[in-house]
């Protein structure tokens, strides 16, 4: 902190510099024709003054824990998909926020495998609200914390899940494989990539997709599943990375994905690259959103992350979600040809397995249907 | 010493001139292909939109809470492991003590743990699902999923980059100057400020910067402790990795440019300094 003192010679004849010890400031005997040398302080308190501001804006801007700031702070703990969307929902909820005479808030996002991301908020992470890919990972949170309540599926309309999404096939331009439907996923050589059904919601509906058609057609669902999955050279952790081993690496004949997340990959990564399979038979995935009681701090957090979960379930956010490839159940704002682009197609659900209660620790539970063919 | 005449200089290998060709094609070779070519494709593709791409990836408020998270890190970690590492360092040289080979097997630990191990081993201690985890939670102190759980992370897994330098050259160096000083009167500080430290002040350089240099890359442990919230806790290597998958490569690999200009920069630095000092570093022995 020691400031270097330039010494002007002919500055000295006329007025005497006296320095104090240490980084003091340097004092000076103002003689009368000193008056023009006096222009050198500002610029040293300028700097000095610009060094303070960097100073006060690291501190500020630091994450360093921020004294007492008032702004309400919601964060969205939600799955791998949903990342778009929700960067386009924040802003859209915060500009109707704002609209409604409130005050702006904080809305931070968290993205990852959904059962991943129910692990982080059992082990603390807090979650204001959770946006997952399925009810049994919520489940697991309310039953490991006990900060959201048994019966969350019922406090908001459709099972709480403001839009749905279904399970299709994504294969590289022309469909060079010719695959049309699940049977041709466990033909000889053929590569499928789908995440890890312990870690990935989105696996967990695929898995039980290729379940389902095998059931309708008179197969044995076991060594069926047992046969795709052994089709299946990497088990990535949630549904992004698998997208990201197919488009960006190269690897496999055919993706098993959401819906939503095979027409992001066409959007982001152009259309001349890969297609789209519908299936004969899929199933109707119902990613649901709760609040998490047990992380409320305050009275005006629970105020906005209810309005945050509600207003999901209004006509723009139904457009917003349709418009993100997601099949919301109100249409009634959204652009024709963004409904028109989803196919019908013969959906199966959750409900049909016996709902998730029985299939999580069924099928996917620790030495569960999943971890017996999985090591066959 | 005038009677010594030089002639040409005679080569000591006695390898043919091809196989020395060979050989340093070779290394250079595989320098171009292993380090150069995959740097060079994070430059082209963080500048696959121009400059313009580039900044606007940088002005994203995601990246520069990113960046400032990294520094703010680096600046809190560096320290406290140049000083932990010294003091480590300064223990084992300079003293006989029992249990001292345990202590360098202790040191060492944070190199054979996977940095993924190190995240969960925070998240098992700090987390909701331990007892201390749900005290501090309780009295509303967050470690893991925020700022000192990230740093308490970067803190174990950088540990051993200062000592790891300094111990071998400490032994080395032996203590007979500090015992040299402390007959004549020095104090211990005085010992400590003016024999040790500019001894092994090139090893102590060297490493501070590979520590920086990890502590700015982390990735593994910083991911697991980090909770992955955008703008809070994601760090540069955390947020590349997100922007990435989000199929925003010009922000991914802007960022990927950045943290290896901050690297380069480290190493500009200590090459800097190393030829600024070349005569002091040909008089103290190691780097």
């Amino acid at each position: 902190m020691f400031r270097p003192i330039e010494i002007d010679t002919s500055r000295c004849a006329q007025g005497a510099f006296r320095r104090r010890s240490g980084d003091g400031p340097t004092e000076r005997d103002a003689g009368p024709a000193q008056v023009a040398s006096l222009q050198a302080e500002p610029r040293t308190s300028r700097l000095t003054g610009i060094l303070r501001a960097a100073a006060i804006g690291l501190a500020v801007g630091g994450p360093l824990p921020a004294a007492a700031q008032e702004t309400v702070e919601i964060l969205n703990v939600s799955y791998d998909p949903t990342r778009e969307f929700y960067r386009a929902y924040n802003e859209l909820f915060s500009a109707w926020w704002i609209a409604q005479g409130h005050a702006p808030v904080t809305l931070r996002q968290s993205h990852g495998g959904a059962g991943a991301q129910a692990r982080a908020v059992i082990d603390g992470l807090e979650a204001t609200v959770v946006t997952l890919a399925l009810s049994a990972d919520i489940d697991q949170i309310a039953e490991r914390t006990g900060r959201i309540p048994a019966d969350w599926q019922s406090r908001l309309p459709h099972n709480s899940s403001p839009y749905t999404s279904t399970i299709v096939f994504l294969v590289r331009e022309g469909n060079p494989r010719g695959i049309k439907d699940w049977d041709d996923l466990v033909a000889d050589g053929v590569q499928v990539i789908t995440p890890n059904p312990k870690t990935s919601g989105g696996a967990r509906w695929n898995f039980l997709a290729a379940w389902a058609y095998a059931e309708r057609n008179g197969l044995d669902p076991r060594d069926f599943v047992g046969a795709l999955y052994r089709n299946v050279p990497v088990l990535d952790t949630g549904a992004r990375g698998s997208t990201t081993t197919f488009t960006q690496r190269g690897i496999g004949d055919v993706l098993l994905a959401w819906e939503n997340e095979a027409f992001l990959a066409l959007e982001s990564l152009g259309d001349d690259a890969f297609d789209i399979v519908v299936p004969s038979v899929s199933i109707l995935a119902e990613p649901p959103v709760t609040l998490v009681d047990g992380n409320i701090a305050s009275d005006a957090q629970r105020e906005v992350a209810e309005a945050y979960l509600d207003h999901l379930y209004s006509p723009e956010a139904q457009a917003l979600a349709l418009h993100h490839y997601y099949r919301a159940w109100d249409p009634s704002l959204a652009a024709p040809e963004d409904v028109a682009r989803l196919p019908d197609l013969d959906l199966v659900t959750i409900a049909d397995f016996g709902g998730w209660p029985v299939v999580q620790p069924k099928y996917f539970g620790e030495g569960g249907i999943f971890d017996q063919i999985y090591e066959d | 010493m005038s009677d010594i005449v030089l002639s040409r200089p005679v080569p000591v290998t006695t390898e043919p001139q091809l196989a020395r060709a060979l050989l340093v094609g070779l290394a250079v070779l595989f320098a171009a292909l292993f380090l150069f070519a995959p740097l060079a494709t994070v430059f082209a593709e963080a500048l696959a939109e121009g400059w313009q791409g580039a900044i606007a990836a940088l002005s994203l408020p995601d990246a520069q809470a990113a960046i400032r998270m990294t520094l703010s890190i680096a600046a809190i970690a560096v320290p406290l492991n140049a000083v932990f590492g010294i003091a480590a360092a300064w223990a084992i040289a300079k003293f006989d003590f029992r249990g001292k080979a345990f202590l360098i097997t202790l040191i060492d630990l944070p190199f054979s743990v996977s940095p993924v191990v190190a995240g969960l081993m925070l998240v098992l201690l700090f987390g909701a699902n331990s007892s201390f985890g749900a005290w501090l939670m309780a009295h509303d102190i967050r470690i893991v999923f925020a700022f000192p759980g990230i740093v308490l992370a970067t803190l174990f897994v950088t540990f051993p980059f200062v000592a790891r330098e300094l111990i071998p050259v400490m032994i080395e160096q032996g203590r007979t100057e500090e015992e040299a000083a402390l007959t004549l009167g020095a104090s211990g500080w005085r010992t400590f400020f003016t024999v040790t430290l500019p001894n092994i002040r090139w090893a102590l350089l060297y490493g501070v910067l590979l520590c920086n240099a990890r502590a700015m890359g982390e990735f593994g442990a910083v991911a697991v402790v980090s909770g992955k919230i955008r703008g809070e806790t994601a760090t540069m290597p955390t947020m590349i990795e997100m922007f990435f998958n989000e199929y925003l490569s010009v922000a991914a690999f802007t960022l990927a440019a950045v943290l290896a200009m901050l690297a380069l920069l480290t190493l500009l630095l200590k090459s800097l300094l190393e030829w600024r000092h070349a005569d002091l570093l040909a008089a103290t022995r190691r780097h």
